[in-house]
């Protein structure tokens, strides 16, 4: 099983990564998350407007086997949401970093504790075991 | 320490996801759960449930001791034939949903891989006063379940085998073949709603076994997380959800498995009286008419808000492309069209009761 974890990203220990583009930041869930869940059929996200505040469930993600609650990485505004996936999820699944993304924000400058890649590998490795 | 099957290895080797269930630790999905779902019921999956508790009970008066603890009808069961059962409590409450293999001079009984223990010491506890033996097969034996439309096809085409005339095994039929050289039972049944097989036979020949019916086609591995999805859609009953010690046969709309008229047998007086009575509560299907998706041990709440009931199984039917649920509700709830509420992260979401099953079963009669 190799995962697949971007140098380029910063990490929550709740799967989410955090990528700053400009003023704004994207968040999606990582491939090891992807991968525990299995195929995605379902995800619920908020509206555009919605203020999270860092560590707040904004949503939900499941799978035939589970469901999971997504947590915001990083506080702040709901610029956007990935509307793609309203109608199909696989994109969750095959490119997590990519076409899977799932919310922009603009940051409140409030954040979670967030890991670089290396200490992300590290946690994922520790819970493989 | 979990227990492992004959095949840790070879599930582990194959790059199966494994998890802990019922004190096993067993694959829960190969390639995904819906692509082996839908495997199984377009073509064919391979299943270790190896995990399951196998016990032989023979002697003189091992029909009449089945047919004490056991609440289907065992006399009926005729050699070569195999029926589900439940095994009751005194007061109706159920230890454990069991099939029995009428074999030459035994009985083969199946139940549950997180029951094996407390069946074991049920059986053993009633056995007294009869002149039964029983024998845990569990460890001696590995079980495959080779289920889905093109089983019985790919199994006949089976090299040093005698299951070329597997067409003539009826619903429910076992019998004694080789498979790949290998003595070994086979049985029409299953747990997934579709025409299969279920095979016995030496543990320690298991990881061949597994790789030559692999290799007979088109056979996808298959674990706990397909074999779950593909029972819920037909409404089979899992212990612990569907069915439990605080759950009668009734309200698991499972009377058609008690026979009360054969004779006494653990727990016919107060069945009868359940039956009698009507059950309270019972359980339903689901679809729900919000969105979300309902998961076993949700609470059900009225229309008006009163918790009333509780998801027994909930989750996306792959099949059916949208999310299911098994409810056990107040009898007046469970009648097709009611409306309840399922409380899905602290908000109600509207459901309303539908038909079970979900699928009807593709069996071959």
């Amino acid at each position: 099983m190799s995962i697949s974890i971007p140098g380029d990203l910063r990490y929550s220990t709740s799967d989410e990564w955090v990528r700053t583009e400009g003023e704004e930041v994207v968040i999606g869930i990582t491939d090891y998350a992807q991968d525990a869940l299995g195929d995605v059929v379902y995800i619920e996200l908020p509206a555009v407007g919605t203020v999270l505040t860092p560590g707040e469930s904004f949503g939900v993600i499941e799978s035939v086997k589970a469901s999971s609650d997504l947590y915001a990485p990083v506080g702040g505004e709901v610029v956007a949401v990935n509307s793609d996936l309203e109608g199909d999820q696989e994109p969750i699944n095959q490119d997590p970093y990519g076409a899977g993304w799932l919310l922009r924000i603009r940051p409140s400058g409030e954040e979670e504790q967030l890991m670089d890649a290396t200490a992300y590998a590290a946690y994922c490795e520790e819970r493989a075991h | 320490m979990l227990k492992r099957t004959p095949l840790f290895v070879t599930h582990v080797g194959m790059g199966a996801r494994m998890v802990e269930f019922g004190g096993w630790e067993m694959p829960v999905q190969y390639s995904g759960i819906i692509n082996e779902h839908m495997a199984v019921r377009q073509g064919a999956g391979l299943f270790d449930i190896s995990h399951m508790g196998r016990f032989m009970v023979r002697g003189p008066q091992a029909e009449a001791f089945l047919q004490y603890v056991a609440s289907c009808n065992v006399a009926a069961i005729t050699l070569g034939q195999a029926n589900y059962g439940l095994l009751c409590q005194p007061d109706g409450g159920i230890v454990d949903d069991i099939f029995i293999y009428h074999l030459l001079d035994e009985y083969l009984v199946v139940v549950n891989a997180s029951n094996r223990d407390k069946d074991w010491a049920w059986l053993t506890q009633h056995s007294a006063g009869f002149d039964v033996e029983l024998e845990d097969r569990s460890e001696r034996w590995a079980m495959l379940a080779l289920q889905g439309p093109a089983a019985e096809q790919l199994l006949c085409q089976a090299e040093d085998s005698t299951t070329h005339d597997l067409a003539h095994l009826p619903f429910h039929g076992v019998a004694l073949t080789t498979v790949f050289g290998q003595t070994a039972l086979i049985a029409r049944t299953g747990y997934t709603g579709e025409d299969g097989f279920e095979l016995f036979f030496a543990a320690g020949a298991a990881p061949e076994m597994w790789q030559r019916l692999l290799a007979l086609g088109d056979v996808k591995p298959c674990g706990l997380g397909a074999r779950d999805s593909l029972r819920f859609e037909p409404c089979l009953a899992l212990y612990g959800h569907e069915i439990s010690a605080t759950i009668n046969p009734y309200e698991a709309r499972l009377g058609w498995v008690v026979k009360l008229d054969k004779g006494d047998f653990v727990g016919r007086e107060a069945l009868a009286a359940i039956k009698q009575a009507g059950p309270t509560r019972r359980l339903t299907g689901f679809e729900l008419v919000g969105k979300g998706i309902a998961r076993g041990d949700y609470a059900v709440h009225s229309v008006e808000g009163e918790p009333v009931g509780v998801v027994t199984t909930g989750m996306p039917s792959p099949t059916l492309g949208k999310p299911l649920g098994i409810a056990l509700v107040p009898t007046a709830l469970s009648s097709e069209g009611s409306a309840f509420d399922v409380i899905i992260r602290d908000r109600p979401v509207r459901a309303r009761a539908v038909k079970m099953p979900f699928y009807k079963p593709r069996y071959k009669k």
